[in-house]
């Protein structure tokens, strides 16, 4: 029997989701990937699976989904209150599945995307050498109610597993957003960058995996430039004054300035923002 | 005035090469070059080297642990390259119908421009056009060498959604939409053939440097070249030429 997890309920936003795709962006295809690779390293090491093991990312409003077989998983990033049984679970922990198990998330307390591990990685489709979904390339995109997961039923005793890993989770309440200079940030005013560092952000509703908007309005005066070049992190001024942060599942170029480029770790911090969060970038040098 | 290229970290998992502002076949062919060069000289797991218009970047699968020993490893292999005046590549005959079902802005375009339909096709199969990159979408062709009679803004508002294969002006660009998307571009004509397919490796035919030209075809031969795109019997017409000074 094929090892499963029925989805009952899909949430608000879930996908599957690995380090994502390289060697593709050349033909247009963005990288994809998780949007937090901390909370992804934290479900795999706990699990003992390979790093680039893929995991489900959920977003604010969890699934509900029921396991046919027995496995482990692991849930690390926001919590969003996940439920086993009508029993909490805790996160950042190895949770025993027997089969029959029903997973689901209560109220959001903290973060904006969880993460789920489950032992070898889900067993869905690859593409272009990554498992991760993204709207105009991979047969699904989203969890959908009724779909079926794949995973490999394996007895967790045979297993190494790092079930007492030492996590640090403070980036998930962090406002701070790390960020280096980006191609054109030299073609800012001295007042507009003094403005970048000192005032706070708000995070936009519409806001995605592709990109994080910022409502406020910033005063803008440089011209488009020639597409170049964009990635994850990117932050672009548009002509009418919008700072738009790129996410994982960005276009590979772009027209607009690129004023910063966020650190890695700021794309961690930001991806667990919920729409509506105060951000405050700080300047690093390289 | 700055030195160019500019080589500069984009994050902790890319490095950005400027070539300066202007873009021209010329320059394509020498920034082809270095991408060439880089893929050889850096391990070809680790990284993957994208072009622009004017510019390079390196994109790293791993953080880049010393970024300044990169940099510098980098600027020592651009400055000792012989860049070659000849390099190979393909030229691509793309079938495009434009009969005003496929082209619903032809009407526009040659009342805006004063230019008849027929002229209007003539001016947009006369070029060979230069594939200088893949960006924006999955498959999307930027091609450079519009003749200019054919400039004309984008659409102030635009349509939630433009066929698959659509072709399009937009300013001083003509392109495919290589699915169907929202899109501000005039509307000319429709290509039967596929730009991209997920399932192929590589999804796509078309690389940088390469050239297309657009042929005109009529509906009847639009759906017989659609039929063996489907059927996986349609061979695209292509040439090896050697391009150079």
């Amino acid at each position: 029997m094929k090892a499963e997890i029925e989805v009952l309920q899909p949430g608000l936003f879930s996908s599957i989701q690995d380090l994502g795709r390289f060697g593709y962006q050349k033909y247009g295809v963005p990288q994809s990937g998780v949007m937090d690779r901390y909370a992804m390293r934290v479900c795999n090491l706990i699990l003992g699976n390979p790093q680039d093991a893929s995991v489900l990312e959920i977003t604010f409003q969890g699934p509900q989904m029921k396991f046919n077989a027995a496995t482990a998983i692991s849930i690390s990033g926001g919590d969003l209150s996940p439920i086993l049984n009508d029993s909490p679970v805790s996160l950042n922990e190895i949770i025993p599945i027997h089969r029959g198990d029903v997973l689901k998330f209560g109220t959001r307390k903290s973060g904006f995307r969880s993460y789920i591990g489950i032992l070898g990685g889900f067993q869905t489709g690859e593409l272009m050498g990554s498992k991760s979904w993204y709207e105009s390339l991979t047969d699904d995109f989203r969890l959908r109610k009724g779909m079926k997961l794949l995973f490999f039923s394996k007895d967790m005793e045979e297993r190494k597993t790092h079930s007492h890993l030492k996590t640090d989770l403070n980036y998930i309440g962090s406002t701070e957003i790390e960020t280096y200079p980006g191609p054109e940030f030299g073609e800012l005013s001295a007042q507009q960058r003094q403005k970048l560092f000192s005032v706070s952000f708000k995070t936009g509703k519409n806001s995605n995996r592709m990109a994080v908007q910022l409502e406020e309005d910033f005063e803008n005066e440089l011209e488009p430039i020639i597409t170049g070049p964009v990635v994850p992190g990117t932050v672009q001024l548009t002509p009418s004054g919008r700072l738009i942060v790129l996410m994982k599942d960005c276009q590979t170029t772009g027209g607009y300035p690129r004023i910063l480029q966020l650190s890695e770790k700021a794309q961690q911090v930001l991806a667990q923002k919920m729409p509506g969060e105060k951000i405050t970038f700080k300047k690093v040098e390289y | 005035m700055a030195d160019f290229p500019l080589i500069s970290p984009m994050g902790e998992r890319a490095i950005l090469i400027d070539f300066g502002q202007d873009y021209s076949p010329e320059k394509l062919r020498e920034l082809l070059f270095y991408k060439k060069l880089l893929e050889k000289e850096l391990l070809k797991e680790t990284v993957e080297v994208i072009n622009t218009y004017n510019s390079l970047l390196i994109i790293y699968v791993f953080t880049i642990e010393d970024i300044y020993s990169e940099v510098s490893k980098l600027k020592g292999l651009f400055k000792n390259a012989n860049i070659p005046k000849k390099i190979n590549s393909q030229i691509f005959y793309l079938p495009v119908c434009y009969d005003e079902d496929f082209g619903p802005d032809l009407k526009l375009i040659s009342e805006e421009k004063n230019i008849g339909i027929d002229e209007i096709i003539r001016l947009h199969t006369t070029p060979l056009y230069q594939i200088y990159f893949i960006g924006f979408l999955p498959g999307f062709l930027y091609l450079g060498g519009l003749d200019e009679r054919l400039h004309i803004s984008r659409k102030k508002t635009p349509r939630k959604s433009v066929e698959k294969g659509s072709v399009g002006i937009g300013e001083k660009q003509t392109g495919i939409y290589p699915k169907s998307s929202p899109g501000g571009w005039q509307i000319l004509g429709r290509c039967p053939v596929d730009l991209f397919d997920k399932n192929m490796d590589p999804p796509t035919r078309f690389s940088a440097g390469d050239k297309i030209r657009f042929y005109s075809v009529s509906k009847d031969e639009f759906f017989k070249i659609k039929e063996e795109v489907e059927n996986g019997n349609y061979e695209l017409k292509s040439e090896t030429y050697e391009s150079g000074n």
